[in-house]
């Protein structure tokens, strides 16, 4: 069934490519195209329902770096679809916003561009909404720590009033975490990922951090 | 004129309408929480007024977010099933399962029929949990104390199940990757038969209390309507969604964990309003209550746990201190964590308050490379600038009681 109507969606539409999944049927879409081909599955292909946006930070492993992760729901016929669509530049990156399409996407791509920074172009109100307005980073990104980085009070009068900064959490350079595979046993065992730091050493500063770019 | 059409909502839109440009200015912003009885949670709103009714309103979340994706990816699977309590801790339990589905179905693993009872079992306590407390609030936000009195201490008997089953009242943390923590303790099925005969008669009451109550019908009737095509475009689901006249229930439609072997019905509203989500949530009580009695008659005998998945669930401890082969795979999964394949996998299980998603991305091994959660109350909680706007102050925490959200969830 699912090769059925991968095999329907990618006979008209040859900017698709079919994506691997351990599950529901996925293609990948251009972000040129994306609006379009998600606006035709909703209108014409029975796919009604927006249920989730987010977005996978590839890291060194992938150029280009941040793929957008879109799940469409089919209420008719109780599938699912799963449309994958890359950013463009991995310095800036951009996706144009389907806020119009469903209303749900307002607050999932804010969430997105809290976490990963991806701009949504069109967005009616793209502002952070799980981290606060202002905070400089961007936690989900697979460069940012843990243990978070050191930054700025939320609000500037209490911070200057109690000289208190939003400092990384003190995990004595942990995660815990075994490597998963290859190598001796003892390279294996659950250690601290990072030993750069630990309670007696203090974490190194970071040169200069990353600014949110506006 | 009768005093009742001066003080209609309709007549005060109307003379605010009227008014409105002698009222310019005069529209005041409040503050509704972080920290306030009828946001539940910490869930702000900024609300503009122009005296009693919205003109705009924006929720403000994030208070509680802990970050808990990025955690996931810096563990192993088992590791997180905690941190999964603490998503709907309404009724953590069923986190517990969902979670554990969506790296199964990673592992393309099937877990024993006895397991998958059990499992049902517990996800209906779960939502008995959640919708009872749902309602009891609910009530008290309406002005109706009593009930609330009823349905937790109802609640509590729940606990006191958890307690047994997994040894903890409220963080249950009791699936594994491949099956449960351990086997239902001797006795325990007896007394969820129990704990039911009591619930059944304190559910009629809580009917008899609200249902046909004419203050609480006042206060519930064509309020907070949504329109089938909202609740569809702003993504809501479960007894949001089913309200609003959209019969979408994955124990129906996709079914897991063996939902396919029992028989209940999936109750939908027709208007959609607060009143409608009342009785969605009423009638899913009955259902679960049912659900539960049919898989304790049912219930398999066998495994609680995959026995053939030697490289993702963790063996018995009567076993691991008999046995050299289970000592060496308890070691290898401890510190190394459930060896799942690559791949993508998105599962979604009807939770309490809706559908809670996991998009997990793994590159082989112990652990995510990327683990989204999908969380309802996230969704459910965004229709709010919409369903807000025009109605009345006194009408807020009728709406928020009556979308049965919470926060934990919501900010992950």
């Amino acid at each position: 069934m699912s090769d059925e109507l991968l095999t329907t969606l990618m006979e008209r539409r040859t900017f698709l490519s079919a994506r691997p999944s351990a599950d529901h049927p996925a293609v990948n879409c251009p972000a040129s195209h994306l609006v379009a081909f998600l606006r035709d599955l909703r209108d014409a292909e029975g796919f009604e329902m927006l249920l989730d946006v987010t977005a996978v930070d590839w890291a060194e492993s992938r150029r280009p770096r941040f793929t957008c992760v879109y799940h469409l729901f089919d209420l008719e016929r109780s599938r699912y679809l799963r449309v994958a669509s890359d950013c463009h530049e991995d310095a800036n990156p951009t996706m144009p916003s389907v806020a119009g399409l469903w209303a749900t996407a307002d607050w999932h791509e804010r969430e997105t561009y809290d976490m990963f920074g991806i701009r949504f172009e069109g967005h009616p109100d793209l502002r952070r909404i799980l981290m606060w307005d202002g905070y400089p980073y961007y936690p989900l990104r697979k460069d940012f720590p843990l243990a978070g980085e050191e930054t700025d009070l939320p609000g500037a009068d209490v911070a200057e009033h109690t000289d208190a900064r939003v400092s990384a959490a003190p995990m004595a350079g942990g995660p815990f975490v075994s490597g998963t595979s290859g190598g001796p046993m003892s390279e294996r065992e659950p250690r601290a990922k990072d030993e750069s730091w630990t309670e007696n050493a203090p974490k190194p500063k970071k040169p200069d951090p990353t600014k949110e770019s506006s | 004129m009768s005093r009742e059409s001066q003080i209609s909502i309709g007549d005060v839109v109307q003379r605010t309408a009227q008014f409105e440009e002698e009222l310019h200015g005069e529209r005041m912003t409040i503050n509704i929480g972080p920290s306030h009885p009828a946001t539940h949670g910490v869930l702000r709103l900024k609300v503009e007024l122009d005296g009693e009714v919205v003109t705009r309103c924006e929720p403000v979340v994030g208070y509680l977010h802990r970050g808990d994706e990025k955690i996931a990816e810096n563990m192993t699977y088992n590791q997180f099933i905690p941190y999964t309590d603490r998503l709907d801790y309404i009724g953590p339990i069923h986190n517990n399962v969902t979670f554990s589905l969506a790296a199964e179905k990673l592992a393309s693993l099937e877990v024993p029929p006895r397991c998958q009872a059990i499992r049902v079992i517990c996800c209906e306590l779960a939502r008995l949990q959640s919708h009872l407390l749902g309602l009891g609030v609910y009530g008290m936000d309406t002005g109706a104390m009593t009930v609330f009195m009823y349905t937790f201490t109802e609640r509590e008997k729940i606990y006191s199940l958890m307690e047994m089953l997994t040894g903890a009242r409220f963080t249950t943390s009791y699936t594994r990757i491949g099956g449960v923590a351990r086997d239902v303790p001797e006795g325990w099925l007896g007394k969820v038969l129990a704990f039911l005969d009591g619930l059944e008669p304190v559910v009629e009451e809580i009917d008899q209390m609200l249902t046909r109550n004419r203050i609480f019908c006042d206060r519930t009737i064509g309020c907070g309507v949504i329109s089938r095509e909202d609740a569809i475009s702003y993504g809501l689901t479960g007894p949001n969604l089913r309200a609003s006249g959209v019969a979408l229930d994955l124990r129906r439609d996709r079914p897991y964990s063996g939902y396919e072997r029992y028989e209940f019905d999936v109750p939908i509203g027709s208007r959609g309003d607060c009143y409608d989500r009342w009785l969605v949530r009423m009638e899913e009580v009955r259902q679960s209550i049912s659900i539960i009695r049919q898989a304790v008659e049912k219930m398999p005998e066998g495994l609680w746990y995959n026995d053939e998945a030697r490289k993702i669930y963790v063996p018995p401890k009567s076993k691991v201190l008999t046995s050299m082969e289970e000592l060496i795979q308890n070691f290898m999964l401890v510190t190394e964590g459930p060896q799942l394949p690559e791949g993508e996998v998105y599962f979604e299980a009807e939770n309490p308050k809706g559908l809670l998603g996991f998009y997990i991305v793994s590159k082989g091994g112990g652990v995510p490379y990327r683990l989204k959660i999908r969380s309802p109350s996230f969704c459910n909680l965004s229709i709010l600038p919409k369903l807000l706007k025009g109605v009345m102050v006194a009408d807020i925490p009728v709406i928020l009681g009556s979308l049965d959200f919470v926060l934990g969830e919501c900010d992950r």
